[in-house]
């Protein structure tokens, strides 16, 4: 392996590691804070990925300048939809066991697809990266790397860094992370529990559609995709420690990297490295990296 | 359910008796929901009595099922029954020693998370290697037989899996009512305590994980003699997934439980599957099933088992109670 291939590795695994993060931490902030395991939060991701195939038409006649419009009207119907399934629906979860909370999400898995099969068919569709997007990156006379996955990977980046604020530097976030040691206690002192559990949720939502979206041109479109994308992030979010952000993190890019480089070096074991890396950490650490 | 046991005894009964009035299809349909009921039975020994959620199920049923085709004689004899189906059972449960050794060591949703990891690794040896068959799975051309008793004859195939059925009830809710079983419901209630009162619980919680992969691997068994056919799927979560939902429907911490859940899963997916009533939506089988389970769970908090007691509470104008702790077959 020389130089540019590997740096070329490094690149992918950073950019698979960031996106999974991005699905994952909102994955951990609902299970963190609201306790529900929400098995339907890859179907979030695959909503994402469909958003940005069908969307773009009618987004790109009305308004124009399709790729920016169709990030920013999927980002606001994805809050919506946050918002509205909350109110609807995971708020009745809340009280329920983890078990019956499972069920109900894998039911609500099963409904999302046959709704998605329904809407937009079974096809797998491509998605083309925008233009201005398109370029290659040359890192010697043979090797380029494509230009959409360095964006994937900064917006990533940029989005980890204004978690990170709104988290330590917020008043919103001073809530999150005190609804997320004590709930009871945060309601006595007045705070709005059920708004905040509202956003929460609505930003979790928002934040894997995005990364739906933003991947549909990488990984192009399929049924289905939300499952795979699921485990894993379950997996992330175990490894770094339930409700931890950093954790989240760090596990994410550690999958990417275990995942990303175990597919060139050992393509026989790839699949199964990354559960490997679990088992591992948990035996080591059964509370996962971050949780004290 | 007033009278459980009567339950029981008639579902066997009609069970024993559906051959004589069902169609062949009809035959093979309940033949292979017996084999997942059986697989719902070895969960529900975790997750209801024991208070362990496993999520890797599937790799148990998978071991069984593979077992019964790589463990066949060479020269393409029938293999023996008993040899065959000790060693698929020896095989799951020995892979489950492993894993439960391990797992047992975390707990609640890092439990549920380590068990997948392992039934992942055992899925992705199958998928990945040419042990067995990679991708493409591997046929059974000669099924095993014993002494009168030849699997290649439906009849005696549905029979067996019947008995497994039966065999596998009968020791399981014998075995809670033991002074094994009764430990694993203190570890459930309250394993702080089952501690305090002297118990090692590690062993026994060992022994349970252990003994449900062993009969998860019977059924897995049963499962690749009936279609004569192993792929990876078996071992896939979705698999163990949906044993899952199968238990927790029927409603935890009933053996009973487990059956009824198993047979209501299939039959769902039959109703929602069926053209003759859903016309072209029944390719969309998903969206009715997933839109049951929701408003079974979301109606029924303790599952179909506990819907006669929901009901007669609901007429005498009592306050529903929790379901008692104690009714634990």
């Amino acid at each position: 392996m020389d130089f540019a291939t590997f740096l070329i590795q490094c690149l992918n695994a950073m950019q698979y590691g960031l996106l999974l993060f991005l699905v994952a931490s909102g994955l951990t902030l609902i299970f963190g804070i609201m306790g529900v395991i929400n098995l339907a939060h890859g179907s979030f991701y695959m909503i994402g990925a469909y958003m940005a195939y069908a969307l773009a038409p009618v987004v790109g006649a009305a308004f124009g300048g399709e790729f920016f419009s169709t990030m920013v009207a999927g980002l606001v119907l994805s809050v919506i939809l946050g918002y509205v399934l909350e109110w609807a629906f995971f708020s009745y979860l809340y009280e329920r066991e983890h078990l019956q909370q499972v069920l109900m999400t894998y039911g609500l898995i099963l409904v999302f697809e046959e709704l998605r099969s329904l809407m937009v068919g079974d096809d797998v569709h491509g998605v083309t990266v925008p233009p201005f997007l398109n370029g290659t990156l040359q890192l010697n006379e043979l090797m380029t790397y494509p230009v959409y996955r360095l964006f994937i990977s900064g917006v990533c980046l940029l989005l980890a860094v204004a978690m990170w604020f709104v988290f330590t530097r917020t008043r919103l976030g001073m809530m999150i992370r005190a609804g997320t040691a004590n709930r009871e206690m945060v309601q006595s002192l007045g705070i709005d529990i059920t708004l905040l559990y509202r956003i929460v949720f609505a930003i979790g939502v928002a934040l894997a559609v995005f990364a739906g979206m933003i991947a549909a041109p990488v990984s192009s479109v399929y049924p289905n995709m939300g499952n795979a994308v699921l485990i894993i992030c379950f997996v992330v979010v175990v490894i770094g420690g339930i409700g931890s952000i950093k954790g989240a993190l760090v596990a994410a890019l550690l999958i990417g990297i275990v995942d990303t480089f175990g597919k060139v070096l050992v393509p026989q074991a790839a699949g199964v490295l990354v559960y490997v890396l679990m088992a591992l950490i948990l035996l080591w650490r059964p509370n996962g990296l971050f949780k004290d | 359910m007033r009278h459980p046991s009567s339950f029981v005894v008639a579902v066997f009964g009609l069970l024993a008796l559906w051959p004589a009035i069902a169609s062949a299809y009809g035959v093979d349909l309940v033949a292979k929901i017996m084999i997942y009921a059986l697989l719902a039975l070895s969960l529900e020994l975790l997750v209801g009595s024991t208070g362990l959620v496993c999520f890797g199920q599937a790799a148990f049923f998978g071991i069984g099922a593979y077992a019964a085709l790589l463990l066949a004689p060479a020269d393409g004899s029938a293999p023996s029954l008993l040899w065959s189906l000790a060693s698929a059972v020896v095989l799951a449960g020995a892979y489950a020693l492993a894993v439960g050794a391990l797992s047992l060591r975390t707990q609640g949703v890092y439990f549920i998370m380590v068990t997948l990891a392992f039934s992942q690794m055992a899925y992705y040896v199958v998928h990945d290697t040419p042990l067995g068959g990679g991708t493409d799975g591997i046929y059974m051309y000669v099924k095993p037989a014993l002494g009168w008793i030849d699997l290649d004859q439906p009849m005696h195939l549905y029979g067996f899996i019947w008995f497994s059925l039966l065999a596998g009830y009968v020791f399981l809710t014998q075995l809670l009512r033991s002074p094994f079983g009764r430990a694993l419901a203190g570890i459930r209630v309250n394993e702080q305590r089952m501690k305090a009162t002297g118990f090692s619980t590690y062993p026994y919680k060992l022994a349970a994980f252990t003994l449900s992969g062993a009969i998860a691997g019977w059924s897995g068994y049963l499962f690749a003699i009936k279609d004569g056919f192993v792929n990876p799927e078996l071992l896939s979560w979705h698999l163990s997934g949906a044993v899952l939902v199968m238990i927790i429907l029927g409603g935890l911490g009933h053996m009973r439980g487990a059956l009824i859940g198993a047979f209501a899963f299939a039959l769902l997916q039959e109703l929602f599957q069926s053209e003759a009533v859903f016309g072209s939506y029944a390719k969309h089988w998903h969206l009715g099933l997933g839109l049951a389970i929701m408003a079974c769970v979301a109606f029924m908090p303790h599952g179909l088992v506990a819907l006669p007691q929901q009901f007669r509470e609901r007429l005498s104008g009592r306050a529903p109670s929790k379901h008692t702790e104690e009714d634990a077959a």
